[in-house]
Order: C-alpha cells, then sequence, then structure tokens
C-alpha cells in the first residue's frame, strides 16, 4: 500500500439542490486538488443535482429521500471510512467554500498536527463581513465554544473543514442532525480529538440560499445552544 | 372498555405488547379507583385533595404524559434507526451500481 506517501483523500460535498452551482464547485476541486476523489452527496434533490454530478463522472450517492444536513455529511463520512480514506474534507456545494484554500486545511492533518481543521473566515485579516445579526450570533457561538473548549475557536458556525481517520471514524456513529458544525466541535473536543483552526478565504453563495434564514436564525441559536448544554451533561 | 379495545388490538397484531403495557397500567389504575370507592377516599385524603373524583383524572392524567413521553422516546429510536438505514441503502445502491459498471467498463476508482 502506498497511505503512508501519498494519502487518500476525500472531497465531500453535500448537496441540497444546488443545480446552478454545483458544477463549478467540482470543476474547482479538480482543478485545485487533482488527487482527490470527490463524493457528492446527493440529499434527495428533486431537481438536477445528481445528474449533473454524475456527468462529470465523480463519485455521486443519493439518499432514497431527504434525511438533512448531518446525515448527509454522515454518509459522507461514511463513505470515506468504507473505502479507507485518510482524509475527509467537507466542501459545500453552494460554491462558498473555495478550492484552492483545501490544502491549507489538509496539510496539519497529513502531517499530524491536528486530527480536525476548521476553515476560519477570521483569522489573519479575513475580510469577511457577516451581517450584525449574524455577527452577534456567530461572536456568541464563538465565546460559548472557546470557554468549553478553553481554546479559542474564532469560527464555529464554519462548514469548511478536513477531518483525520479516527475523527472519520467517530463521525461514523455519532454526528448531530440539524446544523451540527458547533456541536460536532464540542463532541469532539469531550473526546479529546486536537482541532485547529486555519485561516482561509471563503466567496459570497454562488447560488442557493443559506441554510440559516433570518426568521430561523434565533430558533437556530437556541437550538444549538441547548445541544452544546445537553452534551455537557451526557456521560 | 378501553382494557378491552387495548388486548384486541394486541390479539389482531395491531398493538405491540410491549407499547400495550402503559395502556393497561391506565386501565387498571383508573378501572380499580373509579370501582374502589374506599381507595380512592383514602389516597385523596391523604394528598389532601378536596374532590376524590379528580383524583381520578389526575391520575388518567399522569398516565397518559407518560404514554406521550414514552413515544417520544420510541419515535426518536426509530428516527435514527431509520437514518441508519437510509444511508445503508444508499451506500449498497452505489455498490451495486459500480459493480454494474464495471461489468460494462473498467472500473473508474478501485474497490479494493
Amino acid at each position: 500500500m502506498t497511505q503512508n506517501t501519498t494519502p487518500k483523500i476525500l472531497v465531500i460535498i453535500p448537496a441540497f439542490n444546488e443545480e446552478e452551482t454545483i458544477a463549478s464547485v467540482i470543476t474547482d476541486v479538480r482543478t485545485n486538488v487533482p488527487e482527490a476523489v470527490i463524493l457528492v452527496v446527493n440529499d434527495g434533490s428533486r431537481d438536477s443535482t445528481a445528474a449533473i454530478a454524475e456527468s462529470l463522472g465523480v463519485v455521486t450517492l443519493t439518499h432514497p429521500y431527504n434525511l438533512g444536513f448531518g446525515a448527509t455529511m454522515q454518509t459522507g463520512y461514511k463513505y470515506a471510512r468504507q473505502f479507507g480514506f485518510s482524509v475527509a474534507v467537507q466542501v459545500d456545494g453552494d460554491g462558498q467554500h473555495r478550492a484552492d484554500q483545501i490544502r491549507r486545511l489538509i496539510e496539519p492533518i497529513i502531517y499530524g498536527t491536528a486530527q480536525i481543521t476548521i476553515g476560519s473566515r477570521f483569522l489573519d485579516g479575513g475580510d469577511y463581513k457577516p451581517s450584525l445579526a449574524r455577527s452577534a450570533g456567530m461572536a456568541i457561538f464563538s465565546k460559548v465554544v472557546s470557554v468549553i473548549l478553553r481554546e479559542k475557536i474564532t469560527d464555529t458556525t464554519s462548514g469548511f473543514r478536513a477531518s483525520g481517520r479516527d475523527v472519520i471514524a467517530y463521525y461514523c456513529g455519532h454526528y448531530p442532525d440539524d446544523y451540527p458544525e458547533v456541536e460536532a466541535l464540542v463532541l469532539l473536543h469531550r473526546k479529546g480529538f486536537r482541532i485547529m483552526e486555519v485561516p482561509v478565504k471563503m466567496s459570497e453563495r454562488g447560488g442557493g440560499r443559506s441554510s440559516i434564514t433570518p426568521t430561523k436564525s434565533a430558533f437556530y441559536m437556541i437550538k444549538v445552544l441547548l445541544a452544546i448544554f445537553v452534551d455537557l451533561l451526557k456521560k | 372498555m378501553l382494557f378491552g379495545v387495548v388486548i384486541d388490538f394486541i390479539r389482531r397484531g395491531l398493538l405491540k405488547e410491549k407499547y400495550s403495557v402503559l395502556w393497561l397500567a391506565l386501565c387498571v389504575a383508573v378501572m380499580v379507583l373509579a370501582v374502589k370507592r374506599s381507595i380512592l377516599d383514602t389516597i385523596a385524603l391523604k394528598l389532601g385533595v378536596s374532590y376524590p373524583p379528580s383524583l381520578l383524572f389526575l391520575v388518567a392524567f399522569l398516565f397518559i404524559l407518560l404514554i406521550l413521553l414514552h413515544f417520544s422516546v420510541v419515535i426518536s429510536i426509530l428516527h435514527e434507526k431509520n437514518k441508519i438505514l437510509a444511508q445503508e441503502i444508499t451506500m449498497l445502491r452505489h455498490i451495486v451500481k459500480q459493480g454494474r459498471d464495471a461489468g460494462t467498463s473498467s472500473a473508474p476508482e478501485s474497490l479494493e
């Protein structure tokens, strides 16, 4: 086996009705990380997302019905474990995550300095300027998570992350259902995984809309905070 | 009456024994309290309930709450199992498709 010299990299793209952007995301990843295997997990899209992905020749898994975002990512991680990938990168299907930043995420994992890396929009003079309400919400999450982890995490809601083998295996058994990013950090910390933030640049969304609409934001925040506190009570 | 319906449902396979226990317990408790007035009166007196028949409703209400909570737990477990099944189907479907494709052309990525 050549696994020690060349790590097997899997790029997981969760997609739910992303036909406008999926093709450009795939090409972007292919150009920047040609050695990676690209996996599109289609969460029961009703549009042509799966057909586009398949026509581009990437591995496409299609859920029989809409299972939700958390389950979609978990399907990707289950695939990564099944086929022995050593690094799994999560890249959103809406074009927000730039493939030219993927290497920065996977390097710490390949060199063993971290088991999971999170692409942060705020580190090192990132020029990301969210709306007032959103930045307030993000600041609260950042505070709460940083206190729990006893380590500063600036961008807790970022879904642009890479995971090593052990984290992949852990995710296969435990992955939060909805809006999993923040909660997953707390779970990983409790299991003692080494978490590291890496500065990345992100684009504006290419199409589609955020999974978090303004009206749902408050509900989202309460739900995630509740989930975090319940997690702290577990075990 | 409800007791009879529950038993009949179990007999006809509409209700699993596992999920009937709480219903039967509710029936028995309410029935005993309703028939044996003396028991109801003593408990009501001990708890300081001034109108004993209202205790009957309280008991029934608590049982119904318990049954609802039980159902929520069962639904959550089913939800999780259902998700795992769907993911498994997704993966199997992929592997089957890959096997079929490999028959006609060379496999695009090795299964190992």
